[in-house]
């Protein structure tokens, strides 16, 4: 039977089995209430090291919509739940306080950023590949017929999703753009 | 039905068994819990699989939201320590796991023109100061010198035996831990109850009880626990006791790519310990040893025990520790001797007045 | 690997439990190495003389696989009598032609059976084209890996003897050809001890064989080199000597270093390839779909479908708009007539060629070899996009590159306007990764990405949709391709978010019936399917994402067939059919893998066979068969043009069919083989930004390599930025001897100025007998340096750039740049602030009578100097 007195540490110490203090009459509400932090995760999802190209399964914790834990998915035939030093911090990628969030515009000569909006910085980009793709447009080269342009180049991480990638590699082929790369020539 | 138990060891002093001291076949049960309280638990690491990654560290700080530090444990700082990969220094407060990385080297005669490491054009005497010292003696010098123990040197082996001539180098990775000994002096002095033992058997801070006094710091033999300056409370590993609680390993070893770091039952860990000791034993490597394993010590054996490939002063261990409350019970009576002296002593003085 | 690739090496950890042998062979004594059995110290760009040697040791003693060599690679096909060998031209081939520094590759070809016999329908376009192969302008822009993975055409079956006695035999030219690799000679090259090298031989031939197999791991240690392929070439040859390619616990595995780079390779953003190792058309080429699948006609094995795969792609890129009386859109396709790799287009950035970039993830400024060009490239943009998590180097050189302290850069000067687009993290979007074996990994997504981050999925099919919007109404023909391209993804959720599901499943392809394809087997050439990339056709087999499964590895076997999904067709070892002697049996108990069942009529065992599953051992191919029908039920190297292993490469390297020992551009050591110094064919881009330091100078008289370390990732925005990892590896430094430094009187734990003719940086100096020196023979003694390159000013552990120290020379096979080898000189101290380290530099550079590498405004040719600000950026 529990009572007030057993909140009391010195009378749980006196008069249970464990006379030095040291163990079940030292624990505090604190730790009698103690769960861990995935305990009470909405939900657990499923994922991929974003780091190295071993492809480490990750478990992605989520409470209140956010990432409050990954760690290593012990059902990865590769990785068997393991995580390296990068893997293990890769939640500090999501949350990062440096992290910026918020389209930043640097116009020509300017010594500082400003802010700019979603969606103008979208129909901004767009006018200027445009422009770009006009000023760069070759319909032969060297007396061959080539049909594209010079004037756009664009390089890619290889952290890059396979559909991100076909989609790149679509529109840029469909606008001309030839220049094309990857993380994957360095 | 509540009745007071046999009168306390803390309040008469006497302790028949030195509970402080030896062998404990059941901490658990030593600390108040019921019979089917959980099997103790804890951590083997062996060295000579580690790898050095560090993601015991991260995923230690990751998962107890630890502040980043510098090889002096500085809080929120962070600098090259010049002590091989290691810039994160010791166990402190905000470092519960620490990868230590030991460079070794001896000379060794090459099947070579020359019998040095070519380009090594010292003379025998009247040699230039060697780089790594170089006439200074701060601290990171200090600390590059102390890996190349001179004693380590003459009983260098090679891990595996049959490496060549080539092997004059070795490179020594340990992850160090809290070693949740069976006598704790942390928890043995703690004199507000913030240190206690769990119900796996490990030694854990209560964050909600910790008043910052310190004591615990000198008691540890290791020089494990350590006070965050800023907050005044100390701060250790915890063994991951949430995750306990809910079934889950320990994040280090959760994340531990090569096994170095295993966690389970004790008596489990030490009887797979006493076969890996066995077949490096076998395969030729001598100078392999563990520590923290033998209930007989200091601390009446470790909850994290380790398998070193050299003397544990080489990794920064105490050679032979011991709990610092081993004498406590016979300081206890000496202290009641002498109290009952100077009682008698005052009381005969009463006597001798009224007389 | 212990060092980048940890995790993966639990298996090494493990196998070496159970004892297996590990050697790790790397200039640098790394994590690896102390877990290794051996390391193997060898000089900085000394591979090939060392894998050379083993080759030799293997040719010596007879240690090769007989059955496996006679009966699956090209070891007895015999070459045209007109090849030399570089032993008998000091370090050329033949058909070196000085002035385009290119070779022509007609007296490398096999000598035909009989009469030539293209086994196309029509010789003279099979004909034409192999001639046009050798025009310098194709072969620049990289006919070594147009050719995909199918290897180039062989315009003939060769003549063969079994006998292997025969000179001209491709197993004597190999023979002859190692002949002075000796133990000795390996000792020199690679300045390591004789024993050592013996003693890596004795354990390699020991465990290869009927029984054993040694497997060799490699990463960009050996593709950063302007030999890198060759040295991939080199391990390729010693590993079908020894029977170890297609076997299990063999091969040759390249442990990649980004999450998915193979991926970004099978679905290359890359300027030479299309979706699945299809070459990008050829200007002088490939005008036409037919002139385009031409060569493809006279191959056996699965690139002879290569017009299936090709209209199967124009179908998904253009739909109903693709139609065989319009070739199937072949036209839309831009074509490429020259090297427009990435450091080209940087060159051509400086001289204000190129109007806009895109940088999705990728941070140049830090991460590729010669930053400092790569950031005037980036000056003299009129826009620039970047897209990442973190504010990156790449995103704010304009007003914090180190040029902007020396003077060379100023916001003022810089036109170029930039728009950074914050980046959805990997949890925050869906999407698979492919993972260094090939192997497709679905991620779910966990949360949304907050504010205005975005996946790039979302970005680009933005993008092109504004695109769209803007060009409706437009009459000019340019614009049909992406008027006319199928852009109609499902978008969900308020951000309205591509789904990725979709965009795989077009990957994937479809088949007439509108279902999802199972096989590439399936595709077709008359436009009937429509597939993006051919070699992930499977990957929603049955309408399923395979790459989505998740069956608990506890739960299977080994393999782990149902985890994922690997191209091609969930095959996770390829060329398995080589784990079966000719006749379909396991070739021991022990490495039983892929086997022939007589009962059941067909290939069987632990994997998916690589081979056509019903196609008998014994299956001979008829007179005039084509593409996999040509190919022998004995041929395991289906992809290959003739079913076999290369030993001697007739075709595809367009720097010599055999590995040669070249010493890399900058070294401070004379090649020990040949006058050639280093690679004939080897790639250049010249500007005063981008100098070379002459090899053997005694101004920059040290070796140097880079790496990375554990503790960071590449260019380190996503680990300099992480509070637990900067902690770990918290500042810049520079790996030296204790012999080093001495002599240079470095200082453990101070600054150390580093120089090349590039720019000078610094670092703290660690001092450890981890490093080696080397002596020669003749007494000289090479230092070597090591520098991780992880570091620039931005984050929160900072220092320079240890890529700023690397000039730009490359494999001209692949156009990557020599970033493990190079010189440089080294003193202790600080280096010189602002203007003072230009003159620093140029004061080396005239030392070492290497031109000026000063630059004008932006980093412009220096005649530029005086043109305005308003004329930069344009």
């Amino acid at each position: 039977m529990k009572t007030w007195l057993d909140s009391w540490p010195v009378f749980r110490q006196l008069t249970g089995a464990d006379p030095l203090g040291r163990g079940v009459a030292a624990r505090s509400k604190a730790t009698e209430n103690l769960v861990s932090h995935t305990a009470d995760a909405d939900r657990v999802v499923q994922s991929v090291c974003p780091y190295c190209a071993v492809g480490c399964g990750q478990r992605v914790f989520v409470k209140d919509e956010k990432v409050v834990q990954i760690e290593g998915d012990p059902d990865s035939p590769i990785s068997r739940g393991r995580l390296c030093p990068k893997g293990s911090a890769s939640k500090q990628l999501v949350t990062s306080s440096t992290r910026v969030t918020t389209v930043k515009y640097r116009r020509p000569y300017a010594t500082e950023w400003e802010d700019l909006d979603l969606d103008t910085a979208m129909d901004m980009i767009a006018d200027r590949v445009l422009d770009a793709r006009r000023k760069g447009w070759q319909v032969e080269d060297k007396g061959k017929r080539v049909n594209r342009t010079m004037g756009i180049a664009s390089l890619g991480g290889a952290t890059l999703d396979n559909e991100e990638n076909y989609l790149m590699k679509k529109l840029y082929s469909a606008m001309g753009a030839i220049q094309i790369e990857n993380q994957a020539r360095i | 039905m509540t009745t007071v138990s046999s009168a306390s060891p803390a309040f008469t002093g006497r302790d028949p068994d030195n509970r402080l001291y030896g062998p404990l076949p059941d901490v658990q049960a030593e600390s108040g819990y019921a019979d089917d309280h959980p099997a103790r638990v804890g951590f083997f690491t062996d060295t000579s699989v580690c790898i050095g990654c560090k993601a015991c560290e991260v995923a230690c700080k990751e998962w107890n939201s630890l502040p980043m530090d510098d090889s002096h444990g500085v809080r929120d700082k962070i600098g090259l320590s010049g002590m091989s990969y290691d810039n994160t220094g010791m166990l402190s407060a905000n470092t519960w796991r620490h990868v230590a990385f030991i460079e070794q080297s001896r000379a060794v005669d090459l099947p070579m023109p020359t019998h040095r490491r070519p380009g090594d054009d010292r003379q025998d005497t009247g040699l230039p100061a060697d780089p790594i010292t170089n006439g200074q003696a701060d601290s990171l010098v200090t600390a590059q010198t102390s890996v190349l123990n001179a004693e380590a040197l003459s009983e260098y082996d090679p891990q595996t035996g049959q490496s060549g001539a080539d092997k004059q180098i070795r490179w020594l990775m340990s992850s160090d831990v809290c070693k949740h000994c069976t006598h704790a002096g942390c928890l043995d002095v703690c004199p507000t109850g913030a240190l206690f033992r769990t119900e796996f058997g490990t030694v854990v801070v209560q964050g909600d009880i910790c008043n910052g006094c310190g004591y615990c710091v000198p008691a540890c033999p290791y020089g494990v626990i350590d006070q965050r300056k800023d907050d005044g409370r100390v701060f250790k590993c915890t063994l991951c006791y949430d995750r306990l609680t809910d079934g889950l390993m320990p994040a280090c070893a959760t994340a531990c790519p090569t096994e170095s770091i295993q966690f389970g039952n004790l008596d489990e860990l030490q009887a797979r310990a006493d076969a890996r000791l066995e077949t490096l034993k076998g395969q030729g490597v001598e100078t392999a040893r563990l520590y923290g394993r033998d209930e007989n010590d200091g601390v009446g054996g470790a909850g994290a025990f380790f398998l070193l490939l050299d003397e544990p002063e080489v990794y920064g261990l105490p050679p032979d520790p011991v709990v610092t409350t081993r004498d406590l019970p016979s300081m206890w009576r000496a202290a009641a001797a002498g109290a009952a002296l100077i009682v008698g002593a005052v009381a005969s003085a009463f006597v001798g007045r009224r007389r | 690997m212990a060092e980048c690739h940890p995790v993966g090496f639990q298996w090494v950890s493990e196998a070496k439990a159970r004892g297996a042998k590990i050697v790790h062979i790397d200039p640098r004594f790394t994590r690896t190495s102390a877990i290794a059995d051996l390391h193997v110290p060898l000089r900085v760009g000394s591979d090939i003389a060392f894998l050379g040697g083993l080759i030799k040791y293997v040719l010596d003693n007879d240690l090769w696989f007989k059955e496996y060599v006679l009966a699956y690679t090209n070891a007895a096909a015999l070459v045209n009598e007109d090849f030399v060998d570089a032993e008998d031209l000091d370090g050329l081939f033949s058909g070196y032609d000085p002035e385009t520094r290119h070779y022509d590759e007609a007296t490398w070809q096999y000598e035909p059976q009989e009469e030539p016999h293209s086994g196309s329908d029509d010789p003279a376009k099979a004909a034409e084209q192999k001639q046009s192969e050798q025009d310098p302008a194709v072969r620049s822009a990289d006919r070594a890996q147009a050719a995909g993975s199918g290897g180039p055409p062989i315009p003939a079956k060769p003549r063969r003897d079994e006998t292997l006695q025969d000179p001209r035999t491709v197993f004597q030219i190999l023979t002859r050809h190692y002949a002075r690799y000796t133990p000795e000679m390996v000792a020199e090259v690679c300045g390591i001890e004789p024993e050592v090298f013996e003693q890596v031989a004795r354990w390699v031939t020991a465990n290869s064989g009927r029984d054993r197999t040694t497997a060799w791991v490699y990463s960009v240690g050996w593709t950063q080199h302007s030999v890198g392929a060759q040295y991939i070439r080199t391990a390729s040859i010693l590993q079908t000597l020894l029977g170890n390619i297609g076997r299990p616990g063999g091969g040759i595995m390249a442990l990649r270093g980004h999450a998915s780079i193979q991926g970004s390779t099978d679905v290359p953003t890359l300027f030479n390839l299309l979706p699945g190792y299809l070459p990008m058309p050829h200007a002088n080429q490939h005008q036409t779909l037919d002139e385009y699948v031409a060569d493809a006609a006279g191959k056996a094995g699965f690139w002879g479908n290569k017009r299936a795969y090709t209209v199967s792609l124009l179908k998904a890129w253009w739909g109903d708009a693709a139609q065989p009386v319009n070739d199937f859109c072949f036209d839309y396709v831009p074509k490429i007539n020259g090297d427009h790799s990435s450091y080209r287009s940087v060159a051509d950035m400086i001289e204000g060629k190129v109007h806009g970039y895109f940088l999705v993830g990728e941070n140049p400024a830090v991460g590729h070899p010669n930053s400092r060009m790569n950031r005037f490239g980036l000056a003299n943009l009129d826009w620039l996009v970047v897209r990442d998590l973190q504010m990156i180097e790449s995103a704010t050189f304009w007003k914090q590159a180190p040029e902007i302290e020396t003077g060379e850069l100023a916001p003022e000067t810089i036109g170029s306007e930039v728009f950074f687009m914050p980046a959805a993290s990997h949890v925050e979007k869906e999407g698979t990764f492919t993972q260094t074996q090939r192997m497709l990994q679905w991620r779910h997504k966990a949360i949304e990405p907050p504010q205005d981050a975005r996946s790039d999925l979302w970005f680009y099919f933005h993008l092109g949709r504004i695109l769209r919007q803007k060009l409706a109404h437009s009459t000019d023909p340019r614009d049909r391709p992406l008027l006319d391209l199928t852009w109609d993804y499902p978008t969900h959720g308020p951000s309205m978010e591509p789904s990725a599901g979709a965009v795989l499943q077009e990957i994937n392809g479809f088949g007439p019936d509108g279902k999802p394809l199972s096989t590439y087997m399936q595709m077709k050439d008359d436009g009937s399917t429509s597939g993006g990339t051919w070699i992930y056709c499977g990957v929603y087999a049955d309408g399923v994402n395979q790459a989505a499964r998740r069956k608990p590895q506890r739960e299977q076997g080994p393999v782990a067939l149902e985890w994922g999904w690997a191209w091609p067709m969930n095959r996770r070892l390829l060329y398995n059919r080589a784990s079966a002697d000719p006749s379909g049996r396991p070739w021991s108990e022990r490495k039983k893998y892929v086997w022939w069942d007589d009962e059941a009529g067909k290939w069987t065992g632990v994997d998916v066979p690589d081979f056509e599953a019903q196609k008998r051992p014994d299956y001979v191919p008829p007179d005039g068969a084509k593409a996999q029908d040509a190919i022998a039920g004995t041929d395991p190297f289906i992809m290959q043009g003739d079913g076999k292993a290369w030993l001697f490469a007739p075709s595809g390297l367009v720097d010599g069919p055999l590995p040669t020992h070249y010493e890399p551009a900058e070294s401070p050591v004379q090649n020990a083989f040949y006058k050639q110094q280093s690679n004939p064919a080897l790639e250049q881009i010249q500007g005063p930004w981008n100098r070379g330091n002459p090899p053997r100078s005694e101004i920059y008289p040290f070796a140097v390599t880079t790496y990375r370390l554990t503790e960071h990732h590449t260019a380190g925005a996503m680990s300099r930025t992480l509070p637990y990892l900067a902690e770990l590896q918290p500042e810049f430094f520079v790996e030296v001897s204790p012999e080093l430094a001495r002599l240079r009187g470095l200082t453990h734990g101070e600054f150390a100025t580093l120089v090349s003719a590039r720019t000078a940086i610094e670092a703290k100096v660690l001092v450890t007998e981890r490093i080696r020196p080397i002596r020669l023979r003749d007494g000289t003694v090479v230092h070597q340096i090591g520098l991780p390159y992880h570091w620039a000013y931005a984050g929160i552990s900072t220092g320079d750039s240890a890529n700023d120290l690397l000039g730009v020379v490359l494999d001209p096979n692949t156009h990557i740049q020599e970033s493990k080898a190079a010189t440089c000189d080294i003193q202790p101290g600080p280096r010189p602030r602002g203007p003072a380290l230009l003159e620093f530099v140029e004061s080396y550079r005239r030392r070492a009578g290497v031109e000026s590498g000063k630059v004008g405004v932006n980093g412009r040719a220096p005649v530029e100097d005086s043109t305005g600000a308003q004329e930069t950026g344009s």
